[in-house]
């Protein structure tokens, strides 16, 4: 086949002819409804992650604009308000953040990287996929019933068909039961791929950090999303079929409802993350022109971040009544996690150390990741800590601190892989210039919006709140010219796109040079249809 | 509990609204007030009016040091980083990817500065967790959308505790923190509070006293208050609990032992104390045996 020679590992000369890598492709309707190829699928994935993402950043706005000012009433009822809040976190989560970091850019370089010709299960791969648009419109019947008010954590009571009778809120229950199935699925198909389909000489200790976070993050999610769908299984049995698993008039309880929700929340969050680390990591080496320092200790610092995250759970819940020795032990356990994470920001640092860095976009997302996410992590120490949370917990606070390592760690992790690789998906280069008015719009904007909610949680101002005392106007006030400014960012980034796309200029296999060293770099840019077909050699 | 960083802290602050530009920080001095809510502008946790809150503030002040010195020695080795190691000024990279003590030194010294910062972490817990000797108890149950504290230590008063509407507010009263009738007890006496629900979770939270708990139906879990003086304490509920979940907050206020007597022989009489249902009986009873002190 003539991709062969595109696909050879030493394939550097031979991407003159660009037209020849879209030849053999099936029609439309077979190439993306019935998509068996990794890299069409992760297409797919990246496209739903920004719709996903777009509908939960409108109903940020929405949020913003409410909280602009003490006593607004652009929401009109507090049941409208908390259905937005519960739609926001849970269209972040599993329908922009997840998708893009594990389905987008894992189906997309997990094969590229470990020089294989496809994923282990590619029909598995589509189901995974086309499983997530029914759970997304799901979500939004939820949202526009304005039935799903329960906070995107879905405790109970509150979420049973006492206080929340819609149907609404069993479509958002039902689509979490879809997006996980989705999960499960991809992370068996990754961690079947990653273990058995490497390149010849590829060994674990030689495979690059990506496929390392994607490989602790399929884990993570095939070990932690069952118990999500058992516990909302009960749920919606709770609901409509007269079973009292979280009902105390049935001798149910609710406290075991959050026990389960975060024995799966809390490793999410690191399922957010972790792939975030693995791109930061190839992102700063190939512009610091420098191999990743320290790479064994990455590795296990993040195999240590999984292990652990998921014996912490019950940091959540300091405030439901559990034990105090048991609060002590989580709080230790909590504090615990903070040294594999500082093991990974100082081994980036001592990455660019000594490197000769080149500030093109990525990098600047890169570095502007490792300022949040420090942030971020300092502050979730103060959190662990029991005592302190006594007045933390459930404050602005607690929102300041997941939106720095989430909506600004893990989405500065997607932009920085999507300005690394848009080159390599698409072929087309990003026009620098609008990339860094979108780095550093969003870097002002989000720093704003978030920054200041420390002082609003630390004052006592409770989450998900549509109205609050007018003590916190002031802050509250800062925040929404701050979502303004990161909404005007995400335009920019419609305009990069839309410059990328309609770009005539054809990019070179490694436009970054020296620096990047991961096998997708001996890919054409884009790659062939069907890359790897003759397996590369790892000396 | 330690000065010095307090200091540290109260100047951090104050620089950076002095760079900012904001007025002065009122929430940084604790200067006694007969309301304690929060203040516009606030950077800082409301000020201590009970040992809990004290604790808690020293806690967080150290904590806030040790985050501050971490997060400006990361941002200044990245700035130094990206200063020093840019293309123009260092055009040949090294390849170093090794470096076994530095790899130990940043592994054993994170460890080193939580084991410093949990030790009074975990004293602290231990101490807020309940009060051996309480003077009383209080129930506090939470509803949709309002909150009702019941005193079975004084003849099972009950109050039912609701916010004031915008329209009804008078002069003075604070929009979304005032209510109608507020939970009563005197200053300097341990209190414990029992909190339980009557429909969904709630969250009973009082930022100035450093209190909170859930309050979850089918369960009492157990919490302490101590008001240090007399005065107003606003907090607000804190978990979500359905659409007015904005709209019940918590306004706890202490007066002396003599004023909190009166306060209970007018409650009993007034024609709209709801008799105390058997169920909070019971609860009063089971938790009273041995240790009540009056």
């Amino acid at each position: 086949m003539a991709e062969a020679t595109h696909g050879d590992a030493h394939g550097y000369g031979a991407h003159g002819d660009h037209d020849h890598a879209h030849d053999h492709k099936p029609g439309f309707v077979q190439r993306w409804l019935f998509s068996t190829n990794h890299k069409d699928i992760g297409t797919l994935y990246l496209i739903f992650a920004v719709i996903g993402g777009t509908v939960g950043g409108i109903l940020s706005e929405i949020m913003r604009a409410q909280l602009q000012f003490p006593n607004n009433h652009i929401v009109t009822s507090g049941q409208e308000w908390n259905t937005i809040i519960t739609s926001h976190g849970l269209l972040m989560i599993f329908f922009s953040v997840m998708p893009a970091l594990i389905g987008g850019f894992g189906n997309w370089f997990i094969p590229l990287m470990i020089g294989a010709p496809d994923m282990a299960f590619p029909r598995l791969n589509n189901i995974s996929f086309w499983l997530l648009p029914p759970a997304f419109i799901l979500i939004c019947i939820g949202l526009f019933m304005g039935e799903s008010g329960s906070g995107w954590t879905l405790y109970p009571p509150l979420s049973n068909a006492t206080y929340e009778p819609g149907m609404g809120m069993d479509c958002t229950l039902f689509a979490l039961h879809l997006a996980g199935a989705s999960s499960i699925l991809g992370a068996m198909n990754f961690i079947t791929t990653i273990f058995n389909m490497r390149a010849p000489g590829m060994t674990l200790h030689k495979m690059p950090l990506f496929i390392w976070s994607e490989l602790v993050t399929a884990f993570l999610l095939v070990l932690s999303v069952p118990v999500l769908a058992g516990a909302i299984t009960m749920l919606i049995c709770d609901r409509n079929f007269g079973t009292a698993f979280f009902d105390p008039a049935g001798g149910g309880d609710p406290v075991l409802f959050q026990h389960l929700f975060w024995f799966f929340g809390h490793p999410e969050v690191y399922i957010m993350i972790l792939p975030g680390f693995g791109i930061i990591s190839h992102v700063i080496s190939t512009f610091s022109k420098k191999p990743i320092f320290g790479y064994l200790g990455m590795v296990y610092a993040m195999v240590a971040i999984g292990v652990v995250g998921f014996v912490v759970w019950a940091h959540h819940m300091y405030m439901s009544g559990i034990d105090i020795d048991t609060r002590a032990y989580f709080m230790g356990a909590t504090l615990v996690i903070a040294v594999p994470t500082g093991v990974k920001i100082f081994s980036w640092i001592a990455t660019m150390w000594g490197g000769s860095i080149r500030f093109d976009t990525p990098m600047l997302w890169a570095i502007g990741f490792l300022f949040v996410f420090t942030l971020g992590g300092v502050t979730g120490v103060v959190c662990a800590n029991a005592g302190i949370d006594e007045i933390i917990h459930n404050t602005y606070y607690i929102v300041a601190h997941f939106h720095y390592v989430l909506s600004l760690g893990a989405v500065f992790s997607i932009f920085c892989g999507f300005y690394y690789w848009i080159g390599k998906m698409s072929g087309h280069q990003y026009p620098e210039f609008w990339g860094r008015v979108h780095f550093w719009m969003t870097f002002v904007g989000v720093n704003l919006v978030f920054f200041p909610q420390h002082f609003l949680g630390l004052a006592g101002m409770p989450r998900r709140y549509p109205d609050y005392p007018d003590a916190f106007a002031g802050w509250n006030y800062v925040s929404s010219i701050g979502a303004y400014i990161s909404g005007a960012a995400m335009l920019v980034f419609f305009y990069v796109c839309y410059r990328t796309f309609t770009s005539k200029v054809h990019v070179a296999d490694n436009y970054w040079g020296e620096g990047a060293t991961t096998l997708e770099w001996s890919q054409t840019s884009p790659p062939a249809f069907h890359s790897w077909l003759e397996l590369p050699r790892i000396k | 509990m330690q000065l010095p960083k307090r200091q540290f802290a109260v100047w951090f602050f104050a620089l950076i609204s002095q760079i900012v530009g904001l007025s002065p920080l009122a929430g940084l001095t604790s200067h006694p007030a007969l309301a304690q809510v929060p203040r516009p502008w606030e950077m800082d946790m409301q000020p201590a009016f009970s040992p809990m809150k004290q604790g808690i503030i020293d806690l967080h002040n150290l904590v806030l040091v040790l985050i501050t010195v971490v997060t400006i020695f990361v941002a200044g080795l990245l700035a130094w980083v990206c200063y020093r190691f840019n293309e123009k000024r260092n055009p040949v990279p090294s390849q170093t990817s090794h470096h076994t003590g530095l790899e130990i030194a940043w592994t054993v010294l994170p460890v080193l500065i939580l084991v410093v910062m949990a030790i009074p972490s975990f004293r602290l817990i231990y101490y807020l967790d309940r009060t051996p000797n309480p003077d009383m108890t209080i129930k506090v149950t939470g509803h949709q959308w309002y909150w009702e504290y019941t005193y079975p230590d004084n003849g099972g008063v009950d109050v039912e505790s609701r916010y004031v509407h915008d329209e009804d507010l008078k002069p003075g009263q604070l929009r979304l923190l005032a209510v109608d009738n507020e939970l009563v007890i005197p200053a300097g006496k341990k209190i414990r509070i029992l909190t339980n629900s009557a429909d969904v979770i709630h969250s009973f939270f009082i930022p100035s006293l450093g209190a909170q708990r859930y309050a979850i139906p089918g369960r009492t879990i157990e919490l302490w208050l101590e008001a240090d003086k007399p005065g107003v304490y606003y907090g607000e509920c804190n978990q979500i609990c359905g659409q007015d979940h904005s709209k019940m907050p918590i306004a706890v206020h202490a007066v002396t032992e003599a004023e909190f007597k009166t306060w209970v022989e007018q409650a009993k009489k007034n024609a709209g104390v709801i008799p105390p249902n058997p169920n909070v009986l019971a609860v009063a009873a089971r938790t009273d045996t041995g240790n009540v002190q009056r």
